[in-house]
């Protein structure tokens, strides 16, 4: 199946997140331009303090393992045609539910108590953004407005819990849950080697990305998920058990964006407190878009915005720049990936300068029905 | 609590509807308009930030406070822009160019406003309608914004101009049906992208009633969702202006309870008051939403409710 038409959409899916990228640059470059900074040396700057040495490659990577489960927050759901987007709330969630676990029950110490307080963060925020996939299912409510109220009324219940009936009265500036026992805490991969600090959160969040990859592509139950993204009536009508699916991916993406925050409570933050609210579920969506939703393209595009995000404070101390500057890259970033949309399956033809097989008609970010258009426009060439 | 502290209570209730709604009025009117023309556009979010920050840099930098608001609206109308031509382009969704425009205005607003945090602006000045009144609790919440009185109007301009003039039905026909739009030799994506500016700059008033009303200065948390509980309130107000205005000042009455109990020396559980808008937007769209799908009301091409 070698077809120019299949050349054409791989090298597409690789060139046009690039180009949308390296055109966000080229704007955020222009923008500081503007505010009297000299664009070289702020991408300069941008590439140093993400990957200039050793100590902005473990600050890159802490930021990136975050990134990359709530990246899956969004990605998951996405498969069955959803737009979820309440991972930061989840976040929250999560941090309060791995902090709350000690405080109900007794906890045993070691690896088996840490992966029950990472598994009580991960089953709250499950059960919280399923409610999305619930309400979508039952009474079509538009889950991406649900999702993020949602994810508010988290934040907002994190919050209460931290700064009221959970606080540990020995936090005085900072309101704080009671730190996690030290035997439950998260260490480092490897302390004495080039990843310093660098903790376990990396190993799980890759995982976490490889294995859902290898669900959605090898499985049954993840092929049956992109049947209901691509078409939902036609799913049903070859008895998909469509609704059950829906809250399925939507509680597996809350599950990990819940991950995500107990990880930072477990690895970082040691207790719950305002710091675990980060923007990092924001940021996921973005990320999950550039990788158009595929968990195998989610660590990379973590890794980039993790080092973008790890840059900010580099650009903050060199150029004197506001830390919202990673905010503003991301938002040139998510729009010129949308904006880079309206160029699929032209790109190649446009840069090729010859005539395109034929136009396909649909949206390809459903596959099954991009694969079924592509495979008609095959079979009238062939015919 | 006696029956004075209730008395406080109310009228603080009462007065925040107004207070808090505004900006609520303002970007569910704007919402209503882009919809109407057959576009969602979450992104007023991100337009609610920005101008709530450009309206605070053009009321202090000028010192006349209806230029601050007039700044407000063209930065919202830009960044509405932005999302109109974005949707125009093919594959692009409109609630994913929604994010990112929150995205995009968040972090703008942040890194422009950020000599803005410390100063004082010109604030919008406030109608005093208790003046009848000997109590200062009356008059402190009859004291209005005085955007809300151009809400209450934008809201009938745009309740009368739907119905009959011919830019409104040109957007409504755009809404409900593009075919016929197409027909009639309109650009639907011309009616649409000049829809969803003028929404933005209509929400972009809203942000400016946020940042020189109430709370009446710029910070990064000025606004935590206001902008998307208006979007799923123009569902609720099931796309028509008056019963925008209802459901605004409605959410305004919520979002004030918070403060008005901490007005009268209750100050446990303030994070959860604060959540009661979107408790209260989320129940809302429950009860309105249906499990057949179509919304009553709702404009034929929208996306909604898919």
């Amino acid at each position: 199946m070698s077809t120019p038409r299949n050349w054409h959409a791989s090298a597409e899916a690789l060139l046009l997140p690039v180009m949308a990228l390296a055109a966000a640059l080229l704007l955020f470059g222009v923008f500081c331009w503007f505010g009297g900074r000299s664009p070289l040396e702020v991408w300069s700057i941008l590439l140093r303090g993400a990957f200039g040495d050793a100590f902005s490659w473990q600050n890159t990577l802490q930021r990136a393992s975050p990134l990359m489960l709530t990246a899956l927050a969004v990605a998951l759901p996405a498969q069955t045609g959803l737009t979820v987007i309440g991972g930061e709330g989840a976040l929250a969630l999560g941090a309060l539910g791995c902090a709350a676990l000690p405080y109900i029950m007794k906890v045993p110490g070691g690896v088996p108590g840490s992966a029950m307080v990472l598994g009580s963060g991960a089953l709250l925020a499950a059960l919280w953004v399923a409610l999305a996939g619930v309400l979508r299912q039952w009474r079509r409510v538009n889950e991406t407005i649900s999702s993020l109220l949602l994810g508010y009324i988290a934040i907002a219940l994190f919050k209460h819990f931290v700064e009221g009936p959970m606080r540990d009265p020995a936090s005085l500036n900072k309101p704080s849950t009671r730190p996690l026992d030290a035997s439950l805490q998260i260490g480092a991969i490897a302390p004495d080697s080039f990843l310093g600090d660098v903790h376990w959160g990396l190993v799980i969040g890759i995982a976490a990305c490889v294995l859902f990859g290898a669900w959605l592509s090898f499985t049954a139950q993840g092929f049956s998920l992109r049947v209901v993204g691509g078409n939902a009536r036609a799913a049903r009508l070859v008895g998909l058990a469509t609704d059950r699916l829906v809250v399925l991916a939507c509680a597996l993406g809350g599950a990990c964006a819940g991950l995500a925050g107990a990880i930072e409570v477990a690895a970082v933050q040691t207790s719950a407190n305002a710091s675990v609210i980060a923007g990092m579920g924001y940021t996921g969506i973005l990320v999950s878009f550039v990788a158009r939703h595929n968990p195998w393209a989610i660590p990379p595009v973590a890794i980039l915005f993790g080092g973008f995000a790890a840059a900010g404070s580099l650009l903050q101390r060199r150029l004197g720049l506001p830390d919202a500057s990673v905010l503003v890259l991301q938002g040139f970033a998510f729009v010129c990936i949308l904006g880079a949309e309206a160029l699929r399956g032209r790109l190649v033809p446009l840069l090729a300068a010859r005539p395109a097989f034929g136009v396909i008609q649909g949206k390809p970010a459903k596959p099954a029905q991009a694969v079924a258009a592509a495979e008609a426009v095959v079979d009238k060439a062939a015919a | 609590m006696n029956p004075d502290a209730w008395m406080t209570l109310l009228f603080a209730i009462v007065g925040g509807a107004v207070r808090v709604g505004t900006p609520f009025l303002f970007v569910s009117l704007g919402e209503c308009l882009t919809e109407k023309s057959g576009r969602i556009n979450l992104g007023l979010e991100g337009v609610l930030v920005l101008a709530a920050m450009a309206g605070f840099a053009g009321s202090y930098l000028t010192g006349v406070w209806w230029l601050g608001v007039l700044l407000a609206g063209f930065s919202g109308a830009l960044l509405a822009l932005l999302h109109g031509v974005l949707c125009s382009l093919p594959r692009v969704s409109d609630i994913a160019t929604g994010i990112a425009l929150m995205l995009l205005g968040t972090g703008l607003a942040f890194y422009l406003g950020k000599p803005l945090i410390q100063p004082q602006a010109a604030q919008i000045p406030s109608l005093p309608l208790g003046w009848w009144s000997a109590s200062s609790q009356v008059q402190s919440a009859l004291a209005i914004n005085a955007l809300f009185p151009l809400g209450v109007l934008l809201a009938a301009l745009l309740h009368w101009g739907f119905a009959n003039t011919r830019p409104g039905l040109v957007v409504r026909m755009a809404g409900d049906s593009s075919d016929a739009a197409r027909a009639l030799g309109y650009s639907v994506n011309g009616v649409r992208i000049a829809a969803t500016t003028a929404g933005g700059f209509i929400a972009g008033m809203g942000g400016a009633s946020l940042s020189l009303y109430y709370p009446g200065s710029w910070n990064e948390g000025l606004s935590s969702g206001q902008g998307l509980i208006a979007v799923a309130l123009v569902i609720f107000a099931r796309w028509r202006p008056w019963r925008c205005l209802g459901a605004a000042l409605l959410f305004g009455g919520a979002g004030a309870i918070g403060p008005a109990l901490q007005s009268v020396g209750i100050s446990g559980g303030y994070y959860l008051f604060s959540a009661v808008p979107y408790a209260l937007t989320l129940a809302i769209l429950i009860a309105t939403s249906s499990p057949r799908g179509s919304l009553r009301g709702a404009p034929a091409e929208l996306g909604v409710s898919r």
